[in-house]
């Protein structure tokens, strides 16, 4: 199982000296290369060099090819859900079905490409003779592994096989026939021997008629032949006949085409012994033609389509030997590099052919759609249909797909939260908190905290809301902190600005006594930090300024409480600090107001609870 | 492959090291013009210089980005024996429409008494950390504790290799099943000593970083080396620019129960290519591992890959050839498919299916 050793391409980079250093730095799809000098001692060159993206070949942008790529992922994914538990003999059938559904959109592809004019003729050939290759590779698996028929039939689709890609040779007919004297045309036998070789006898009687028309004197040899091609026997698998019962047939049709050889019985014309010849599968007149022939498959083909028609396909393998043809693994062993552009569909091996080879086929196919901006969504798929890589690949080309907008990263996070890779969630969020932060975007940065459940920087965020409410004395993204809801759990930070809000909220629909409350239970329950202390209490004020009063006595005293805690942890630093005296003079002040309110609203409270309604 | 496109870098001197952000939408370059310039890619993929300034009092050797958790940072090194983290400012929005950003730099890492030779931040799981390597044989990790105040870095560790070292690489692994990680090269010349490369690794009893193996077999000059990306193995794959270019697998080793030190590696060969001829300069890894390029004193970035089983060659050799750059953007060049057909036969192939078309009915049976 020997791979062909293909040689390395070599690309050449232009304005790059010839024996410089080439730098390099790998890219999302992509390498850099630019000119520089590797020395162990610092070194100084020349300024103002290029720096070169360098790509491989696919054209992976192309709009046609994006409907193959589309296409096939529909029906990989498809095939994916052909139950595991159905018998075999049922699966069969949609197998062959799948199979010429792939070929067909592949086709499809080619015949798209040929109607593209333009520029990139040359490139576009290229494309079209890998699909060409692929498709015929395909065809020919589908013929062994998958439909995988038996003797008699197998000899019969491998001919369809050959027919449907060496069409040229009708090409080559019309040519002829639509000359003025086919018969004489110089490509006459040409085509008349070609169809003999894909046994497509029916074409070749009738082009020998116009032959026999221009010699009357041969007419006996040409009846002749017409008769010996007239019976030769082909295999009808629908049919009554027994595989046993056509092969002794074939066999007397074979004995008498070599009996009309030694009798010389077209020893006269060259041409008519030639097609004999060939129908007797001789192998010297076969490689003779081998520019007819083309291509050893064809060659295997015909070799067998007139020696041994009941091949089976095991037998397959030794005859490819013998013809020092590679096994039918080293097929495509030896067309693998074909397989690892990206431009292909490796669905061949999805059928069978072992794991390893299918992951790896599929893996590489699949990161080289990652690249692009939107294909990278049908990669995902083809990751999740390999077991042994396939989500580690995922995980690690997830992460990389630019998240230019906030559409753009959703969509990556439905995927990762699909398939539970918490890790590629939080990290995701985080890149959009953090990128949100940066321009000051606080309720989009607070959000994707959320999302990433990352509860550091979620209270990171919520001081900074609340320095704007300090600053401003409003809160911006009312909405996103009206609903935080359970989130609001996240971190002990969050937990206040919500609950803060809340009480404004309460407050300006002038419920108070819930106002009241909650703004107490902030602070007793330590929710807000001590550093906003002194601004809740501040909040309080109006509360103990009301006509009626609100606090109860109870709630009162711990406000006292309160104060009195902010005030002796305030002192304590206070002297260290060095504070202007204005604005000591403000805390001072502020702090004498609430007394002066904390005490008055006790006194209206005691006398209240105290008082006995008559 | 193909030039898809040029970008003239318009450095006074030398480029020294380009390096692609995370998502590959930014790219800064450093030069010996003593600058960084950062480069935004625009949607229709063209590429835009949005800052350029001076950083270093000499030639700036390498720049690395931090991951895009921890915002738009740039570490660089340089000659001047000191390294230096910036961080991108979010400017005024008329800077934003003229395509500009302003850079500020956060730090000055002063502590080497030599050439800074390579700067690398650590994987994204042990928080914000930097680590450089001097010429000095000194390698030393540096931690930023808080993420939002970049200006306070505290150097954690350091470590002293014992030769001049020319580069680091960490493991970018981040299973619980291993500490972390990381390799040191060494430049020194002297071939009559071996252990060129180190791999120290980090001990949760100690807090420290030990040295868990040393390569022995590597007595060359060591340019450059690089972990490749984890994918869930249990073993770790590290490549090494020498004086060729050499792929090592190193084997965990079972630990006893009762042992406290680094673990033991059993180190195996994996590849080892002598293609350059020469002195080879830069290793690096792509995203998935898949592909290791080389770049050598023969002047060519040679790409490297492994088939389905396991066996490296070269894929891709990209060779400078002096050639004036063209004014087009860069055509697909017609490469020799590997059918061994011809441009001609798949004109024939072209022909012969517009002939067969008809057949396409067949498929539908």
């Amino acid at each position: 199982m020997e791979e062909v050793d293909v040689e390395p391409t070599i690309t050449n980079i232009p304005a790059i000296s010839d024996g410089k250093h080439m730098g390099f730095a790998w890219g999302p799809g992509d390498i850099l290369v630019y000119e520089t000098r590797y020395k162990a001692s610092g070194a100084s060159g020349s300024g103002c060099s290029f720096i070169h993206e360098i790509r491989k070949d696919e054209d992976i942008y192309s709009p046609i090819l994006r409907k193959l790529f589309n296409e096939s992922h529909h029906i990989f994914v498809g095939l994916q859900t052909i139950r595991e538990d159905l018998p075999s003999k049922s699966k069969k059938p949609q197998f062959v079905s799948i199979s010429k559904n792939y070929r067909s959109v592949i086709r499809a592809c080619m015949e798209e490409l040929q109607q593209v004019a333009g520029n990139t003729f040359e490139n576009m050939l290229l494309l079209v003779s890998i699909l060409l290759a692929i498709e015929l590779i395909w065809n020919l698996c589908e013929v062994l592994f998958i439909d995988a028929a038996p003797a008699g039939s197998l000899l019969l689709h491998l001919l369809d096989w050959v027919r449907l890609h060496k069409a040229d040779v009708d090409e080559k007919a019309r040519e002829v026939l639509q000359s003025e004297s086919p018969a004489e045309h110089r490509d006459y036998w040409d085509v008349v021997v070609s169809y003999v070789l894909q046994g497509r006898l029916e074409e070749v009687r009738q082009m020998l008629v116009k032959q026999a028309n221009l010699q009357p004197a041969a007419r006996s040899m040409y009846k002749q032949m017409d008769t010996l091609l007239s019976k030769m026997p082909f295999y009808n698998p629908g049919g009554t006949q027994t595989l046993t019962e056509f092969d002794v047939k074939w066999r007397h049709w074979h004995e008498e085409v070599d009996r009309c050889l030694q009798d010389n019985s077209f020893a006269s014309n060259r041409h008519l012994e030639l097609i004999c010849k060939i129908l007797l599968g001789d192998e010297d007149t076969l490689l003779d033609h081998k520019e007819l022939l083309g291509t050893w498959y064809h060659f295997l083909v015909t070799r067998l389509l007139f020696c041994h028609p009941t091949v089976k396909l095991t037998e397959l393998h030794y005859y490819a030997q013998v013809y020092h043809i590679l096994t039918s693994f080293s097929i495509l062993e030896s067309l693998l590099p074909i397989f690892t552009k990206p431009c292909v569909c490796v669905c061949v091996c999805v059928f069978s052919f072992g794991s390893n080879l299918r992951e790896f086929l599929l893996l590489e196919y699949a990161s080289g759609l990652f690249t692009h901006h939107s294909l990278w969504q049908l990669a995902v798929d083809y990751f999740d249909h390999c077991p042994e890589f396939g989500r580690v690949y995922l995980e690690l080309q997830i992460e990389r797909v630019p998240l230019e907008t906030e559409r753009k990263a959703l969509k990556v996070l439905r995927v990762c939260e699909q398939r539970q890779m918490s890790e590629q969630v939080r990290s995701i969020c985080k890149i959009m908190a953090m990128r949100a932060l940066r321009n000051n975007r606080l309720g989009s940065a607070l959000s994707w905290s959320i999302r990433a459940k990352d509860a550091a920087f979620a209270t990171l965020i919520s001081e900074r809301f609340l320095q704007d409410y300090c600053a401003k004395g409003t809160f911006s993204d009312l909405d996103l902190i009206d609903n935080l809801g359970p989130a609001m759990l996240l971190s002990d930070r969050l937990t206040f600005l919500g609950k803060y809000r809340e009480f404004h909220k309460l407050y300006g629909e002038k419920r108070f006594r819930e106002a009241a409350k909650l703004l107490l239970s902030l602070m007793t329950a330590k929710i807000a930090p001590q550093s906003f202390w002194m601004t809740l209490l501040t909040d309080a004020l109006p509360l103990l300024e009301q006509k009626e009063v609100i606090f109860t006595a109870d709630q009162t005293y711990e406000l006292m409480f309160c104060l009195e805690e902010l005030t002796s942890s305030l002192n304590i630093t206070a002297s260290s600090t060095d504070r202007p005296m204005q604005e000591e003079d403000v805390e001072v002040t502020k702090v004498e107001l609430l007394r002066l309110a904390l005490a008055r609203n006790l006194a209206q409270a005691i006398v209240k609870e105290g008082t006995v309604e008559i | 492959m193909f030039v898809a496109r040029s970008i003239a870098a318009d450095h006074k001197d030398l480029i020294h090291d380009v390096s692609y952000d995370f998502h590959g939408r930014r790219m800064a370059t450093c030069s010996s013009d003593q600058s960084v310039k950062v480069w935004d890619k625009s949607e229709n993929g063209e590429w835009h210089c949005t800052a350029s300034w001076k950083t270093h009092s000499g030639s700036v050797w390498r720049v690395t980005w931090a991951h895009p958790e921890f915002g738009q940072v740039l570490a660089s090194c340089s000659f001047d024996r000191t390294a230096a983290v910036w961080e991108e400012i979010v400017g005024e929005s008329n800077d934003k429409q003229r395509g500009l950003s302003h850079w500020i730099k956060r730090t000055t890492l002063v502590d080497s008494r030599t050439s800074v030779t390579d700067v690398k931040f650590a994987p994204k799981h042990m928080g914000l950390m930097l680590t450089t390597c001097s010429a000095d044989g000194v390698v030393r990790i540096y931690e930023a504790p808080d993420v939002m105040n970049l200006s306070q870095w505290s150097l954690q560790h350091e470590i002293s290799c014992k030769l001049s070292c020319s580069c680091i690489s960490w493991n970018p692994s981040s299973s619980r099943a291993h500490p972390p990680m990381f390799a040191v090269g060494s430049d020194d010349s002297n071939v009559t000593y071996g252990g060129k490369v180190q791999i120290y690794e980090y001990n949760e009893n100690t807090r420290k970083y030990a040295k868990a193996e040393t390569l022995m077999t590597v007595t060359d000059a060591v340019h450059d080396i690089a972990f490749a990306p984890n994918l869930g193995r249990s073993f770790h794959v590290l490549a090494i620019a020498t004086k060729d270019v050499r792929i090592f697998k190193l084997v965990p080793m079972r630990k006893e129960s009762t042992s406290t030190g680094p673990t033991k590696f059993e180190v195996q060969i994996v590849a080892q290519f002598d293609n350059h001829n020469s002195q080879v300069w830069r290793v690096s890894w792509n995203i998935t591992s898949t592909l290791l390029a080389s770049s050598g004193d023969d002047g060519c970035v040679r790409l490297w890959k492994a088939n389905y089983m396991d066996n490296w060659k070269c894929t891709g050799i990209l060779k400078g050839d002096g050639s004036p750059l063209t004014g087009s953007s860069g055509q697909p060049s017609a490469m020799s498919t590997v059918l061994g057909s011809s441009v001609q036969s798949s004109q024939n192939a072209l022909n012969g299916m517009s002939a067969g078309s008809q057949k396409s009915q067949h498929l539908t049976s």
